[in-house]
């Protein structure tokens, strides 16, 4: 199966949808205060997690993420009362939704990080960094075009068994 | 002369053509101001027919459908070279509709089930369909299946989308004599009201401020008030997430709506718009409650993507069992 090794080696794209109130302002701590973490992580900063729309993760995992976490306040906490709930709810919906479509459980992650946790900015980042890592890239069949041929699913599972 | 149309039909189940069928007597107006070129269900032209016709001669294709066969693509194709408008008419045709959930199977998934599992089938010798067959009269072919199921859009350019499962007579009607008298809007565009279905619902009045509920219903599970809205009584209705247009015809039968008539403009994925919809129902802030209620929803893609998996972003399942660490 593994067989088709790649030569470099892989790196898993992580994008973060961070809340600005909370969870990037962890980040922002951790940076500040030299914390070390996995590079793979690209943060979009949003100004609260129940601005995340499904379509931005979904956006996300077309344009090449290998996973997404998103990142806002403590329940109780959010800025805007009650932005993380709708979050949550929203998380729920789409785990169950993407676990259908045979995207892996790990490639998604919600969690609360408050301004003051940029060690668990660090922790949440590693883990997830080498989550992926293991899973591997997530590997979308192209969506057709005119002209882009009949069968991509087969080309591509065809040219990765080879 | 008059212009030249045609009907045609690719992954779909027949409804679409119902729908032109059950214009009635108003086909008479169009059969008056069109010649119908080619219309398999009803007339009988054939593919040679159509090849006989110069580019461009005909002034619109109707294609209901999603694009599953090569025959479909092959006629596709075809129909745009000699159209100068193609109409992807029916959700199928442009979301990819009901057909476009088998791009939760692979093809050999859906081949093994079809040929081989489901009970219904007596195959002892497993025979199962091969594109070319050789037979002492000479050699069988069939159109390819293919892996996934396309919307009209990706196979070939697509001048205008007609909404619904299938589209509502009223829009067919104006449709069609926009394209008459030259009055389509910009390409691209889709042919019905570009807001959302809750604008048009009967039951507008009883939709609360902030519908909210503590569960999950499906139809088959309570008889539903037929004057208040069916969100504030925990059905799943995908109105608000979806475009308007069909007068809330499955509302007034007092069931929810399923989304057949699609997103509204600004949404690029249907599926994640109405799960958002839904997802704000949930009334709750605890988070075992949110995951045990948001876990009623029995079958998400089906409910949320009923109509919409080849259009969606991620266009079918992905391939797990194939990838390296896969989980399953």
């Amino acid at each position: 199966m593994s067989e088709a090794v790649v030569e470099q080696p892989f790196e898993p794209r992580i994008v973060a949808f961070f809340c600005t109130w909370c969870t990037y302002t962890a980040a922002d701590l951790a940076g500040i205060s030299r914390m070390e973490y996995a590079p793979n992580v690209r943060v979009v900063r949003l100004m609260c997690s129940g601005r995340v729309d499904p379509q931005f993760v979904l956006a996300a995992f077309r344009h090449g993420a290998d996973g997404v976490l998103i990142g806002g306040c403590h329940p109780g906490d959010c800025h805007y009362q009650q932005g993380n709930f709708s979050a949550r709810r929203r998380f729920e919906l789409l785990r169950a939704t993407l676990r259908d479509l045979g995207i892996e459980e790990e490639r998604l992650r919600l969690e609360w990080i408050s301004a003051a946790e940029g060690d668990k900015v660090q922790r949440v980042c590693n883990e997830m960094t080498e989550q992926v890592r293991r899973l591997g890239p997530l590997r979308l069949s192209p969506v057709p075009h005119p002209g882009s041929g009949a069968s991509p699913v087969e080309e591509l599972v065809a040219g990765e068994a080879r | 002369m008059k212009p030249k149309v045609a009907f045609y039909w690719c992954a779909s189940c027949g409804g679409c053509e119902e729908a032109v069928v059950d214009l009635g007597e108003d086909i008479l107006a169009v059969v008056e101001a069109v010649d119908i070129a080619f219309w398999p269900v009803a007339l009988d032209f054939k593919r040679a027919d159509v090849e006989a016709l110069a580019d461009g001669e005909l002034a619109a294709s109707f294609i209901n459908g999603a694009i599953r066969t090569s025959e479909q693509q092959e006629m596709a194709e075809l129909l745009r070279r000699k159209s100068g408008t193609v109409v992807a008419f029916g959700s199928c045709a442009w979301l990819g509709g009901v057909p476009g959930l088998a791009n939760l199977y692979s093809r050999e998934e859906i081949f093994e089930r079809v040929y081989r599992e489901a009970p219904s089938v007596a195959n002892d010798e497993g025979t199962m369909p091969e594109e070319e067959t050789d037979v002492p009269q000479g050699r069988l072919t069939l159109p390819a299946f293919f892996d996934s199921v396309r919307t009209l859009d990706q196979v070939i350019d697509v001048d205008y989308y007609l909404p619904g499962c299938p589209p509502p007579g009223h829009l067919i009607r104006a449709a069609v004599m926009a394209l008459i008298e030259g009055k389509l809007p910009e390409k691209g565009a889709v042919l019905a009201p570009d807001v959302a279905l809750c604008s048009e619902c009967p039951r507008l009045a009883t939709k609360p401020e902030k519908p909210l509920v503590k569960g999950f219903k499906r139809p088959h599970e309570v008889v539903a008030d037929p004057e208040l809205c069916l969100l504030a009584q925990g059905l799943i209705c995908l109105g608000p997430a979806t475009r308007a247009g069909c007068g809330a015809a499955c509302i007034g039968g007092n069931m929810p709506c399923t989304g057949c008539m699609g997103p509204t403009s600004r949404v690029v994925d249907y599926g994640a718009k109405a799960l958002s919809a839904i997802a704000s129902l949930i009334d709750s802030t605890d988070e075992e409650e949110i995951a045990a209620l948001a876990g009623e929803i029995v079958d998400p893609v089906g409910t949320f993507y009923r109509y919409s998996l080849p259009a969606s972003l991620l266009h079918r399942r992905v391939a797990l069992a194939r990838q390296g660490g896969g989980s399953e």
